[in-house]
């Protein structure tokens, strides 16, 4: 069984929820998206998303844009994250998403990156800039199974699209919860359960709401309303300001912490 | 073309994320009904003549086809048109579709800051909110045109991500619009983008071609042999294309930014070291590395300086349809200066490449053979940095 799946049902199974962690792959460094890694996952993340650097991330505000450059400074390539995840397996099982736009992924083989990706231990993948209308329009874009295919709905996306991705979504639904970009924002979108409804009517695929949670108030009330919080530009920005820094572990440990704390206590 | 997913063929189509698919569908939908709305066609027509100044001349070069001794050589003058580019064209034809979507603000980005001049202008015409994302770069090279769209009431965002040029403009304004996606519409001002913006600035410059075929069937009792335009997403060359794609005697050649010479990061030809790959809505050819990154890209005219091609143009050069080829900088600098003293018109850096390859091939050809070269707009904005490439002086206003 997917390693995605497995973590839903077993949270579904315990009544609980999951908690999502979004980090730049190789922000600052990949060594030190490592030891980040590890020490998320001993935070009780559920899932982590790991980024792969893209040059011209729209969907992304401006912390995680500024981390993708960073990372691709430091040469990070989407062949290294593939040897890096294949590394990392050997210390931990912890669910991995790649979350990247489609030109590193087409430029190096649309199949052959879903194939290699699922070889080295990746369990999903989001390609932001893909939405389920184009694959089957596109002989290029298919790929054989192995990588669970995570789909975006938005606040915008009406209800006859909420059928179409939800019909083709895999291992979990990421709803965007407000329109615009990635980015941490001090209060939370309004209208998100009425959204979460329509896409819970439309499917039993687990739901995590991202995009705007950076605190335990917000990822509590988020967790009561879907299956997972993802929390991705709060810990970027942490890691921008302290990544190079020999505390790095500790201060993540003591902001991630209470936010896996406050999902895990609904 | 394109087919209802906006594919030419292999390129183009919707590569945006969710956050934009409803919007995009919305436009779509309301563009096919706009287009087929013969009140929508009588005001856009109406506002073409009196407000944007068209039809534009096709005009007969007679002392630049003299000086190079072959093909004769006519001028598609979108020079001429209010705000002195064809981007008015699009600008003016998706504002009115913005009003029919009920949108309350207008954004856009720029590279040499015709299509912001353009949107500012339609914008305040209207009544509407205005933002132009520009990169900082090309807000230093085009200081003219930022001045003009402030007067015109609009705010001009400088971009300082990446290179600060073109595209990160794009991506700001992609960014704003996924933000602001109810109450904003993004006027595009390529035949770039995502579905339906290719079809649709496609659709809005097509009276470019429609114009000058008129015009040298009237002219000449036959059509031209060559058309040339300049490709940068690639709108003028489109608009000036499309209306001769069925005339198959027609030969059309699109000219990119040879930049320095086609040396990676130093040029703005997709067609010359480019490879397939998606940006920016698109299935195109386009400057990348081999991890997919999107490489730096260089020419001494903002609005060709651009990692991406159009679709269609993508499309058209598979078919062997159109050809497409490049002008480097100083061919274009060399073509600039010679149209503004022998013909007494001074071209915009961007068209200056077309005129750069006319002027290679025109010597060549019979002297019964007819071209059209589309000067899509005029030079005023560049002068400042021709006088600084030409001269190497720096011109204080």
């Amino acid at each position: 069984m997917n390693r995605i799946d497995e973590c839903f049902a077993g949270l579904r199974a315990a009544g609980k929820k999951g908690f999502v962690a979004y980090i730049a792959a190789g922000d600052p460094d990949l060594p030190t998206t490592r030891e980040i890694v590890l020490t998320l996952a001993r935070c009780g993340a559920d899932v982590i998303e790991l980024g792969v650097p893209f040059s011209d991330p729209q969907a992304d505000g401006i912390v995680n844009q500024m981390a993708a450059e960073r990372a691709l400074k430091a040469g990070t390539t989407l062949p290294k994250v593939l040897a890096f995840i294949k590394e990392l397996r050997q210390e931990t099982q912890v669910p991995l998403v790649l979350f990247t736009y489609l030109n590193p992924v087409y430029t190096y083989g649309f199949e052959a990156f879903h194939r290699d990706a699922a070889a080295a231990g990746a369990d999903g993948v989001l390609i932001l800039d893909l939405p389920p209308d184009e694959a089957p329009l596109n002989d290029e874009l298919t790929a054989g199974d192995g990588l669970k295919r995570i789909r975006l709905i938005a606040p915008t996306t009406p209800e006859s699209r909420i059928k179409l991705i939800t019909e083709q979504a895999e291992g979990f639904i990421y709803y965007v919860s407000r329109e615009g970009v990635t980015g941490a924002q001090s209060s939370l979108a309004t209208g998100i359960s009425d959204q979460l409804q329509k896409i819970q009517a439309a499917t039993s695929t687990p739901i995590a709401v991202g995009f705007g949670i950076s605190t335990p108030i917000q990822a509590s009330t988020v967790a009561r309303m879907a299956d997972g919080v993802v929390v991705g530009s709060a810990i970027v920005k942490l890691i921008e300001q302290h990544g190079t820094q020999s505390d790095l572990s500790d201060r993540l440990t003591a902001f991630v912490k209470p936010l896996v704390d406050a999902v895990k206590a609904v | 073309m394109p087919d209802a997913h906006g594919h030419f063929g292999p390129y183009g189509g919707m590569f945006v994320p969710e956050t934009l698919m409803a919007a995009l569908q919305e436009l779509t939908a309301e563009y096919e009904k706009a287009k087929n709305d013969p009140a929508f066609r009588a005001e856009l027509d109406q506002l073409l003549t009196d407000y944007v100044g068209r039809p534009t001349p096709l005009y007969f070069a007679k002392r630049w086809t003299e000086q190079l001794g072959g093909a004769k050589i006519y001028l598609k003058r979108e020079d001429l048109l209010h705000t002195g580019a064809h981007k008015i064209n699009n600008a003016m034809g998706q504002i009115l579709l913005a009003q029919r979507l009920g949108k309350t603000r207008i954004i856009a980005e720029t590279g040499a800051g015709q299509h912001g001049v353009a949107t500012a202008t339609v914008a305040a015409r209207a009544g509407l909110k205005c933002v132009i994302y520009m990169g900082q770069v090309d807000m230093e090279r085009q200081m003219l045109n930022v001045a003009r769209m402030r007067f015109l009431g609009a705010e001009v965002v400088p971009v300082t991500a990446g290179q600060a040029t073109l595209k990160e403009a794009v991506n700001e304004a992609m960014r704003d619009w996924v933000t602001n996606v109810r109450d904003t519409h993004y006027i595009l001002g390529t035949a770039y983008g995502a579905h339906p913006y290719p079809m649709m600035v496609r659709d809005f410059h097509r009276v470019i071609g429609l114009e000058a075929r008129r015009q040298i069937l009237e002219r000449e009792e036959r059509l031209p042999d060559l058309l040339i335009a300049c490709v940068g997403g690639g709108s003028n060359a489109i608009g000036l294309f499309h209306a001769f794609l069925d005339d198959k005697e027609v030969g059309m050649v699109g000219v990119e930014a040879g930049g320095e010479g086609i040396i990676p990061e130093r040029h703005a030809a997709r067609f010359q070291g480019g490879r397939l790959g998606v940006l920016q809505g698109a299935k195109t050819w386009l400057l990348a590395n081999e991890d997919g990154q999107i490489q730096l890209t260089h020419s001494v005219s903002a609005g060709l300086d651009y990692a991406a091609v159009g679709p269609e143009h993508a499309y058209l050069h598979d078919q062997g349809r159109a050809e497409y080829t490049y002008a480097t900088d100083d061919e274009a600098l060399n073509a600039f200066q010679s149209l503004s003293k022998i013909e007494g018109i001074i071209p915009a850096l961007e068209s200056s490449h077309a005129l750069a390859h006319a002027m290679k091939v025109a010597p060549q050809m019979d002297k019964d053979k007819i071209i059209i070269v589309n000067v899509s707009g005029r030079g005023d904005k560049d002068v400042a940095q021709a006088a600084r490439f030409v001269w190497g002086e720096t011109l204080k206003f």
